[in-house]
């Protein structure tokens, strides 16, 4: 249980079976779309730094996890990430314009692509792993072909809602998949402090569901575990929870100094030198004759130039108005909120203190 | 022959209609299968819907009402079952950050229909933490509507109406008039507005505004008082405690220039203060007296063998009258 399951080494050997399933297109594109959301995530912090976005969780090191779950997710499904999956957001089919938004504190950041069920991103945490269960099991019930993932870091498998969410997935076996990226840290907190439990992975041994722990660095790990979690729960055979193991380089967000609780520079040091998910792609694909360094500056070209349109996008995007904080609260707005509304919005009274 | 039901036949009959009429309605709960509920509020309806639709759940109500919400988000209508009020605090962060935020935050894109029901209130002799009356938690929170029905007739009309709404709905049931009596309750399917009081009795004199059990308690003060001292009282029973229905409370203190708020809840905050800022943001200068709140206390509902000291009574309400009317 607690030895991980890997398929690609990080110096970039086939070290599994790729079980006649991985074709060289799918390979192509998991590398493009690492690189794709390794730039936007270092842009992000970028415009935080300069103002113009407020504050950002960073993914960087967590791509393989993020990249390759929603990579292996029809447009049906139902995706439940956390303040730190837009990776997995984007590459489901989210707009980067929309992230960005959403980051710059705007709530039409978190719509979702009509023909796609994108969640918003779920602040408190462990509360949208029963959600999951919820979208899941009228799926089910109404005979639908999907599945629901729900995204949740380490910290989160100490909440209740996490032991609630896997008891009631196994109770009435919902096509689930409880994705857990287990950074080591939360937020400051590491996981030996966290949890008595060597794993999370076993965890799901208390819940009769398959656990599995894996490499969250390497995507084809992540991939073939999620297409395995995918059939088993479109079979009828419930849930899954799958514990990638990876790390964040930098801080939990940018309001965050990590230098604080851990040997920040050279545990991520090791891990960008000896795991990093792309890097490791990268030698496989260049010894297998799929990439090289023209096809590299061409790729970083484009997803630059794709970002600076997000970012165009967004920035031009109209300016909030006051009144939109009183829209969507109830189907039909309380006559508390048009009074309200009248009030903010009304000119306001001569200005000075009487005479 | 007209039927009779109680507020409990009355709640069962609602859901039991609804769960025939569509259905994506599905009842969730502990206890709610076979057992029908601790008050028995889903008697025989798992044998005649199956346990797809009437759905016996683990004991964890962050889990019933967080996999509620999911279900609402993708295509059904669920109606949860609280055992007891206070027994929703595990779930409580599942409702005001999630049921009630979701249209908000998706713009619209995504919303939950569901109800969440509970027993609420004292009066049934029941054990520690069984007895709670804190409504004004959840009209605090913006997103949720909140209903306390007194009757059956209005039990079920709100209901069903709940059942129909597009918004979350925390409908509290005063578990001590489940059983109290009976009422005639139209055997077809209506709708009782959410969002609308009613005026239960006409009067000149004084305005007495209550909800829930403590309906009957204003009710049987208002007949003692007019007995008693010829005062005529305008009883108001508000249903929906979010939305409050503004008009009619105005309409009323318009009238009577005297108001009297009657609950359960524990004064501070609880939502006769609600009232009281209404009736002086709308109607100040036609009041003739301060607006008297006749409440249960700041402290925790005590155990029974004093719980009816907590509890507001005819009594209480009728001095509350009598200084208004005196002021």
């Amino acid at each position: 249980m607690s030895s991980l399951y890997q398929v690609l080494s990080p110096a970039g050997e086939l070290v599994g079976d790729l079980k006649g399933q991985l074709d060289e297109a799918t390979m192509i594109k998991m590398y493009e779309n690492m690189v794709l959301v390794r730039q936007f995530d270092r842009k992000s912090i970028n415009l935080q730094r300069q103002g113009r976005m407020g504050t950002y969780a960073p993914f960087e090191g967590q791509e393989a996890s993020q990249v390759g779950s929603a990579m292996a997710l029809t447009p049906g499904d139902w995706l439940f990430p956390t303040y730190r999956d837009h990776a997995a957001a984007i590459v489901h089919g989210q707009s980067m314009a929309r992230v960005f938004l959403y980051w710059m504190g705007h709530m039409e950041g978190s719509i979702s692509p009509k023909h796609l069920n994108i969640m918003p991103p779920c602040v408190p945490i462990a509360t949208q792993m029963v959600h999951a269960v919820g979208t899941a099991w009228a799926s089910k019930l109404q005979n639908e072909q999907h599945v629901s993932i729900a995204y949740f870091g380490d910290g989160a498998s100490s909440e209740g809602d996490f032991h609630e969410a896997l008891n009631f997935a196994g109770v009435f076996q919902t096509p689930t998949i409880f994705f857990c990226q287990n950074n080591g840290f939360a937020i400051s907190v590491p996981f030996s402090q966290q949890s008595a439990s060597k794993t999370i992975a076993q965890r799901s041994a208390a819940y009769d569901i398959p656990g599995v722990r894996i490499d969250g660095n390497d995507i084809f790990a992540v991939w073939l575990t999620m297409k395995e979690a995918m059939q088993r729960a479109l079979e009828g055979k419930g849930p899954t929870l799958i514990e990638a193991v990876t790390f964040r380089y930098g801080a939990h967000t940018t309001a965050d100094d990590p230098k604080k609780y851990r040997d920040q520079e050279s545990l991520s040091e090791e891990w960008r030198k000896e795991r990093d998910a792309l890097q490791r792609l990268r030698v496989y694909l260049e010894n297998q004759g799929l990439w090289n360094e023209t096809r590299e500056v061409e790729l970083i070209e484009r997803v630059s130039e794709q970002i600076d349109a997000a970012l165009v996008e967004a920035e031009s995007y109209p300016k909030s108005k006051p009144e939109d904080m009183f829209k969507h609260v109830y189907a039909e707005p309380t006559w508390m909120a048009t009074e309200q509304e009248s009030e903010l919005v009304k000119p306001s009274k001569q200005e000075g203190i009487p005479a | 022959m007209k039927r009779k039901l109680t507020m409990i036949q009355a709640i069962t009959e609602a859901m039991d209609q609804k769960l025939a009429d569509d259905s994506r309605i599905m009842l969730l709960g502990e206890d709610i299968g076979v057992n029908g509920g601790v008050f028995r509020a889903t008697e025989e309806l798992v044998h005649k819907y199956g346990p797809d639709r009437i759905v016996d759940t683990p004991l964890a109500e962050a889990g019933i009402i967080g996999a509620a919400i999911g279900l609402a988000m993708n295509g059904k209508i669920p109606v949860v079952e609280i055992q007891f009020l206070a027994f929703i605090y595990p779930g409580f962060e599942q409702i005001v950050s999630h049921a009630a935020r979701m249209r908000y935050r998706t713009r619209g894109q995504y919303h939950v229909p569901m109800v969440i029901r509970t027993p609420y209130g004292a009066g049934i002799r029941g054990p520690e933490l069984h007895s709670e009356s804190v409504e004004t938690f959840f009209a605090h929170v913006p997103g949720l509507k909140v209903v306390a029905p007194s009757t059956p007739y209005d039990a079920k009309g709100l209901l069903i109406a709940a059942m129909e709404d597009p918004d979350p709905v925390i409908f509290l049931e005063p578990t001590k008039l489940y059983r109290a009596f009976k009422q005639e309750v139209p055997e077809e399917m209506y709708r009782v507005p959410i969002g609308k009081a009613k005026v239960v009795q006409e009067g000149s004199d004084v305005s007495i505004f209550a909800w829930g059990a403590m309906l009957r308690v204003a009710e049987d003060a208002a007949k003692q008082i007019e007995r008693e001292n010829g005062l005529s009282c305008e009883v108001i029973d508000l249903r929906t405690l979010y939305p409050l229905d503004r008009d009619t409370i105005i309409a009323s203190v318009k009238k009577t220039g005297r108001a009297v708020v009657v609950h359960e809840a524990h004064k501070t905050a609880g939502l006769g203060a609600e009232i009281i800022s209404i009736i002086n943001d709308e109607a100040l200068i036609y009041m003739k007296a301060p607006v008297k709140r006749i409440t249960g206390f700041d402290v925790p509902v005590p155990q029974f063998s004093i719980e009816d000291d907590y509890l507001p009574t005819a009594e209480r309400v009728k001095d509350g009258i009598m200084e208004t009317a005196t002021f």
